[in-house]
């Protein structure tokens, strides 16, 4: 079986499970829906203006991130079935299936927290919807191929809660700055050419994470 | 894999400067058995997983030889079934479910039919409950799944971990011709607190 069937099998289950458990889905959605009732609450009818809209939008992207991605791992350990994948499949199969999970799972917060923050927030117009794309996609996957690295890590630690967004942030930084740009940018309508400048980081920031997780989860993987 | 042999050479473990076991040597190969024997806390179950290759010795190595060649990390993997109380299943899946999917990750396994695994769990006794979430199964029955998932690819080498722990006689004879058939197609490594299930083995050695 190769590599790519491996992947996807872990990929799989994780799914699989996730629809069934919802451990990280109700735990997201939760979040979700408080964060942007208390961001709502707190603007009382002002509009502000689209970098700060777009500060708002990833604020609520960063930290429900930071209470479901790390779930992938963390569900494995507190299970203790950590052993078990450990023995029948290498850690590049366990990393890539993951990492995919977490993807999906970043894609799908980030497309309903934007969804909900259109409806939500009247001053909240997409003028350069490609762009707003773009930008969406490539943060979620830096999003995930940087969490998917360090929930691996901190999946082991006892106090995983703290850890998790104290050793992400300063990881995630770049990419958020990146992103809160780009999505300024298309709040503001600029041509997309405008922001290309920002999509090349998200694509050097996403191919550096992943390639530097790929190399050093072997080693976070093996007790 | 006929042509296996597995070499332990000078394995020390510490915990935390805490020496569990000290210098532990053996060798095997296909067709033949052994017994790690010792009182609790003697270091057992972590030398199989050393063994296994899911832990690092603080000194000294294991190696895998499959016709006098270092074998890979994936061969390894390949080759062995385990079994052991600390293994555990996915409780939100059926027993079916946890054998196929476990399967299909294992990276050198051919694909499992539904009948392949169906015959597997027929072969634990547990056919009749395979549509069954294992979260409403009893821990024996657990156990029993863990066989079926351990030899799901005809493993080389089995690692057996207190391998009659929770389970009633039934599945203590289930075990018995595991073991049996194990024997005269590959390796079996045991590590057991009864004497009567490390007679099972050829030879013993014991963690002190």
């Amino acid at each position: 079986m190769s590599t790519v069937a491996g992947t996807y099998g872990v990929f799989l289950k994780d799914f699989r499970s996730e629809i069934r458990t919802r451990y990280a889905l109700n735990a997201l959605f939760m979040f979700v829906v408080t964060a942007v009732t208390i961001i709502l609450f707190a603007l009382r009818g002002e509009t502000p203006g689209p970098d700060v809209l777009s500060g708002m939008l990833w604020t609520v992207i960063f930290f429900s991130s930071m209470s479901g991605l790390a779930r992938t791992f963390v569900s494995e350990e507190e299970r203790g079935t950590t052993l078990t994948l450990q023995l029948i499949t290498g850690p590049s199969i366990v990393y890539f299936g993951k990492l995919l999970f977490n993807v999906l799972l970043s894609l799908v917060l980030s497309v309903a927290i934007s969804a909900l923050y259109m409806l939500a927030f009247p001053g909240f117009v997409v003028k350069s919807f490609e762009m707003f794309v773009v930008t969406l996609v490539l943060g979620s996957i830096g999003l995930a191929s940087a969490t998917t690295i360090i929930a691996a890590i901190i999946a082991k630690a006892s106090t995983k809660g703290t850890l998790y967004p104290v050793l992400s942030f300063p990881v995630l930084l770049p990419l958020l700055m990146t992103v809160m740009r780009a999505t300024g940018m298309s709040l503001e309508g600029e041509p997309f050419s405008e922001a290309l400048g920002q999509f090349q980081v998200l694509v050097a920031y996403i191919m550096v994470m992943v390639a530097g997780s790929y190399l050093l989860f072997d080693y976070v993987w093996k007790d | 894999m006929t042509g296996l042999r597995i070499t332990v050479k000078g394995v020390t473990k510490e915990f935390n400067r805490r020496k569990v076991f000290e210098n532990v040597n053996f060798e095997i190969s296909n067709g033949h058995s052994i017994a790690i024997t010792g009182p609790n806390g003697s270091g057992k179950s972590t030398l199989v997983r050393i063994v296994a290759k899911v832990l690092s010795p603080t000194r000294g190595e294991v190696r895998y030889y499959l016709d006098g060649v270092d074998g890979s990390d994936d061969v390894v993997r390949d080759a062995i079934g385990f079994v052991s109380p600390y293994l555990q299943l996915y409780d939100e899946f059926s027993a079916l479910e946890n054998v196929m999917f476990l399967n299909r990750i294992r990276l050198n396994s051919r694909r499992l039919s539904s009948a392949d695994t169906e015959k597997i769990l027929g072969k634990v006794n547990l056919f009749h409950r395979k549509d069954d979430l294992v979260r409403g199964f009893s821990s024996g029955m657990k156990q029993r799944l863990k066989y079926a998932l351990s030899l799901s690819h005809s493993p080389a080498v089995l690692i057996l971990d207190e391998p009659t722990a929770n389970l009633d006689d039934e599945g203590i004879a289930v075990v018995r011709q595991i073991v049996r058939e194990q024997t005269e197609r590959g390796i079996l490594i045991l590590a057991t607190n009864s004497a009567e299930e490390a007679a099972w083995c050829e030879r013993e050695i014991t963690l002190k």
